[in-house]
């Protein structure tokens, strides 16, 4: 399989979008507190995205099989909620683990990226579960170069994980991104015989969405009654980094971070 | 936001040319299916009646690929 690369254009464009994500993220991480309804945090992401120029890009994402399309903006998932949690009253409380998943298309472009973090004090082996999460992450931005195959990367994030004693979710992965959120290849953070068969090459200015999912306990899921709240099957915790990535002859760069160009943008204008 | 791997159960209806089949999902739907690749190169032979795992494609649901015979 090939992946297409992206044009100069796109690129610039996907970095416009990966910076409302980013500061979006920010944002969020910031706001969240114990007694704060995560329909706060969607109110708000929607509030930056719509003033940078931007659009929610989950707000009416069609259901994978048929179901009512995603209601939120972005997506907030709690503890043993692994993805796709849906904002509402719920508040978030002392001790809990807040992921947050942002989309966001601007001027035709898609920026795609998660974060995961504790609110208040958690137990040593949770917060061992974050910090190993965010190190698969970073496994691929400092794997992932042009000429490589995904697999070799996945195979990294698959041990890391594994080796702390924790489980990487398999029915769900990462994707191709540009001016779709869902495009081939899927991108899968482990190593498998079906997998390889759709191996891909790391190709200069392809750009993709990287999103380790680990649980806890053991890798099952389920699918909440809502149609969209992924939780472990066991109920308990887990977490979900991610960011949008475009590959470099010579390695890779998050397009989903802050950049020290933001800041200055920022303190230009306020 | 993750990308869901849709993998269903069904039942083999009728072999098409080309080793495409159409196949009746457990939710009652109907797809056509090619067999995987891998599953080709070990010659794994596909009958009507037999019961396989479909991955169905994100873009169609209306197409799939069949990854295993279950049954």
């Amino acid at each position: 399989m090939s992946i297409r690369p992206k044009s100069t254009d796109a690129i610039e464009k996907m970095r416009d979008a990966g910076q409302v994500v980013a500061e979006v993220l920010v944002r969020l991480q910031e706001m969240a507190r114990p007694g704060v309804a995560t329909g706060d945090l969607d109110a708000e992401a929607l509030r930056i995205i719509t003033s940078r120029g931007g659009r929610a890009l989950f707000h009416g994402q069609p259901h994978p099989r048929g179901g009512r399309a995603y209601p939120g903006n972005i997506c907030i998932s709690l503890n043993e909620e692994l993805v796709h949690g849906i904002p509402g009253p719920r508040r978030i409380a002392e001790g809990d683990i807040v992921s947050i998943d942002v989309g966001v298309e601007k001027n035709g472009w898609c920026g795609d990226a998660a974060r995961t973090f504790a609110v208040g004090d958690v137990p040593e082996r949770t917060r061992r579960l974050l910090a190993i999460t965010e190190e698969a992450l970073e496994a691929a931005r400092r794997e992932a170069r042009a000429g490589l195959l995904w697999s070799a990367v996945a195979g990294q994030i698959e041990a890391l994980v594994t080796s702390a004693g924790f489980s990487i979710v398999t029915d769900y992965v990462g994707h191709g991104i540009g001016s779709a959120m869902w495009e081939e290849p899927r991108v899968p953070n482990y190593v498998g015989r079906e997998m390889l068969r759709d191996d891909f090459l790391l190709v200069e200015n392809m750009t993709f969405a990287v999103e380790p999912m680990v649980n806890m306990g053991g890798r099952h899921v389920k699918e909440q009654e809502d149609g969209w709240t992924v939780v472990t099957a066991d109920g308990k915790p887990c977490a979900h980094f991610e960011d949008t990535f475009i590959v470099h002859r010579d390695g890779c760069e998050p397009l989903t971070r802050r950049t020290e160009r933001s800041g200055e943008d920022e303190s230009g204008n306020g | 936001m993750a990308k869901d791997i849709i993998r269903l159960e069904g039942k083999v209806t009728e072999a098409l040319p080309n080793a495409i089949f159409r196949v009746e999902l457990e939710n009652g739907h109907k797809v056509m299916a090619h067999v995987s690749g891998r599953m080709r190169m070990h010659f794994i032979r596909i009958l009507p009646g037999d019961q396989v795992t479909v991955e169905l494609s994100p873009y169609d649901l209306a197409k799939g690929r069949i990854v295993y015979r279950t049954g």
